[in-house]
């Protein structure tokens, strides 16, 4: 069975804000299918009652005073921007 | 030396750029060199020790960065064309400990892009050659750092680890390649690619710089909310060349099938040796580590379809100046900027994390992840380190699995189980093959057990004698 369609492919790349030619999608959905069988083989553990990990080392809460500090110029913020005008980062008009 | 002014940092500066400008077009390690700062920055420490002023270990000692971590003023490409010109307004934690020791940057390493690669042949800026025979790939993704060690381009280098890309290169490329207990070094300034799995390590010719190298390093830094409050010991304290007896387990899951039969007895005949100095060595099995490349090939991906979200054009990078409108300029611009590996992965973790999958790939992988974690708990509560081949191969050649990513992606089965656990993990150089390949060891340790990892790894550094230096 395929875990991954050519129409699933298309979708996918919309929720990842990505394009692809139909040629990339024909080159593409079978590498991709491929992995997603093997990476599903997660499937056959038995992972009863146990909890996912979200830190390796197990640390967890970690706070600190909420204290001003410096932090980086809005000059420098803008450096590498592609476009700027007024002090902000400019974008293409909103689709 | 350098105390005793028998040489000037200038002099070793200038011989490692002259190494460069001669062997490094074959190579290709270098994304960018910074000659001019460089000498600058030499000279100025000769005048500190002309004026009798105390140096730190490792001043002045020329260090390659790979291209994923943060230099201010200077370009850091991840070497991605969508970072092709993005020049960072802040250094990563380590540039700044480093910086403290006066230490002469010599250039920005060349890796796969985004730290996404087993071969180095995913690079916006060409691949890496492999020192050893420049026909083959140097390993990836830190085959830069890895490759200008080998090739006397650097005397030590920083690359990162997510699963297995300090170690793979170190071992397919003869160095040794360190990864610390994930937390031990701040990520503040690594281009993220997989958060719960990143971590910065050295790359050098022998433990004694690696452990003076993870001295300057690791730390906790509060710019990095997964870093660890632990003590930092003097790394160096542990090159002892001892380990009797000493318990090392060698997980059976690891020796994996298809594994060239010149690595298997590059490992066997380590183990005998650790034998000899009076270590206790056993076959173990760590079942659940059948799926750590399964777990790591969904979290992993995971992470970074996310991490790499914020590459859209806007605030840096490259940016398609064709589109009309936001949502296609973001398209375009992330299906010009990144490249094909980095796309499949971000599809992949796309993908797992969506609606309807999340619960069957990203949940249930972080479930078996912690199923891995407690099989080396119950190890480690009996052995003290676990030894392991880094890479079931030596080098392979270049294009040889560029075109089938899931072979490529099984070059990492016996790195990858290290990050997953967030253990400290060396590879080491354990011999050359009859084809003149060097072949990596791994030694893995528990969690901030690098003193096991550091006295094993030194005392079969001295046990094995390997004094490989590449013909090029």
């Amino acid at each position: 069975m395929k875990r991954i369609s050519s129409d699933d492919v298309r979708h996918v790349a919309r929720l990842a804000e990505l394009e692809f030619s139909d040629g990339e999608i024909l080159k593409i959905t079978p590498q991709l299918d491929k992995i997603l069988e093997h990476v599903a083989r997660v499937s056959a553990v038995d992972t009863d009652g146990i909890q996912p990990t979200s830190h390796a080392v197990d640390i967890k809460n970690v706070f600190r005073d909420d204290t001003v500090e410096d932090s980086i110029s809005q000059e420098e913020a803008l450096k590498n921007a592609p476009e700027e005008e007024n002090d902000g980062f400019s974008v293409p008009r909103i689709d | 030396m350098l105390e005793s002014k028998e040489i000037s940092c200038r002099d070793i500066a200038r011989s490692i750029f002259s190494r460069i400008e001669d062997i490094d077009e074959g190579i290709n390690a270098y994304i960018r060199v910074e000659k001019e700062s460089a000498l600058e920055a030499a000279g100025k420490i000769d005048g500190k020790i002309s004026a009798g002023e105390e140096i730190e270990d490792f001043t002045g000692i020329p260090v390659g960065i790979k291209d994923n971590i943060c230099t201010k003023a200077i370009t850091t490409t991840c070497a991605s064309k969508i970072l092709e010109n993005y020049i960072p307004v802040y250094d990563a934690t380590v540039i700044e400990k480093l910086k403290k020791r006066d230490y002469v940057l010599i250039g920005k390493l060349n890796m796969d892009e985004f730290a996404m690669g087993s071969s180095n042949e995913n690079s916006f800026f060409g691949p890496v050659s492999n020192p050893w025979d420049t026909g083959r790939v140097p390993g990836g993704s830190s085959g830069g750092p890895a490759a200008s060690v080998a090739a006397g381009e650097a005397i030590c280098s920083l690359g990162s680890d997510t699963g297995g890309s300090i170690r793979q290169p170190a071992a397919l490329c003869g160095v040794v390649g360190f990864k610390p207990t994930y937390g031990m070094v701040s990520r503040y300034g690594l281009i993220a690619f997989a958060s719960s799995l990143d971590q910065i390590g050295p790359f050098s010719r022998d433990m004694e710089d690696c452990a003076s190298l993870l001295n300057i390093i690791c730390g906790h830094d509060r710019h990095d909310s997964t870093s660890i409050k632990a003590n930092v010991p003097d790394y160096r304290s542990f090159l002892k060349d001892d380990i009797k007896g000493m318990k090392i387990g060698v997980p059976a899951e690891l020796m994996v099938e298809g594994m060239d039969p010149e690595v298997k007895s590059a490992v066997d005949s380590a183990l005998k040796m650790a034998e000899d100095m009076g270590a206790e060595v056993e076959e173990i099995s760590i079942p659940n580590l059948e799926y750590a490349l399964n777990v790591y090939y969904i979290i992993a991906p995971s992470e970074a379809s996310s991490n790499l979200s914020r590459f859209d054009g806007v605030r840096y990078g490259f940016r398609d100046r064709t589109a009309k409108a936001l949502r296609s300029m973001y398209k375009k611009t992330r299906a010009q900027g990144f490249g094909d590996e980095v796309k499949r992965r971000i599809m992949i973790g796309t993908y797992c994390l969506s609606a309807g999958y999340y619960d069957a790939y990203y949940e249930k992988a972080l479930k078996v992840r912690t199923l891995i974690i407690k099989d080396f708990k119950r190890a480690f509560s009996k052995y003290d380190v676990l030894i392991s081949p880094t890479s079931p191969t030596t080098a392979f050649k270049a294009g040889e699995k560029i075109d089938d990513p899931l072979t490529m992606y099984l070059s990492d089965i016996c790195t990858i189980p290290a990050n997953l656990a967030g253990l400290p993990a060396v590879s080491i150089p354990a011999g050359l093959s009859k084809a003149n390949l060097p072949i990596g060891l791994q030694i893995m340790g528990n969690v901030l057990r690098e003193d096991n990892v550091i006295r094993a790894a030194y005392s079969l550094e001295k046990a094995i004698g390997y004094k490989g230096v590449p013909n090029i």
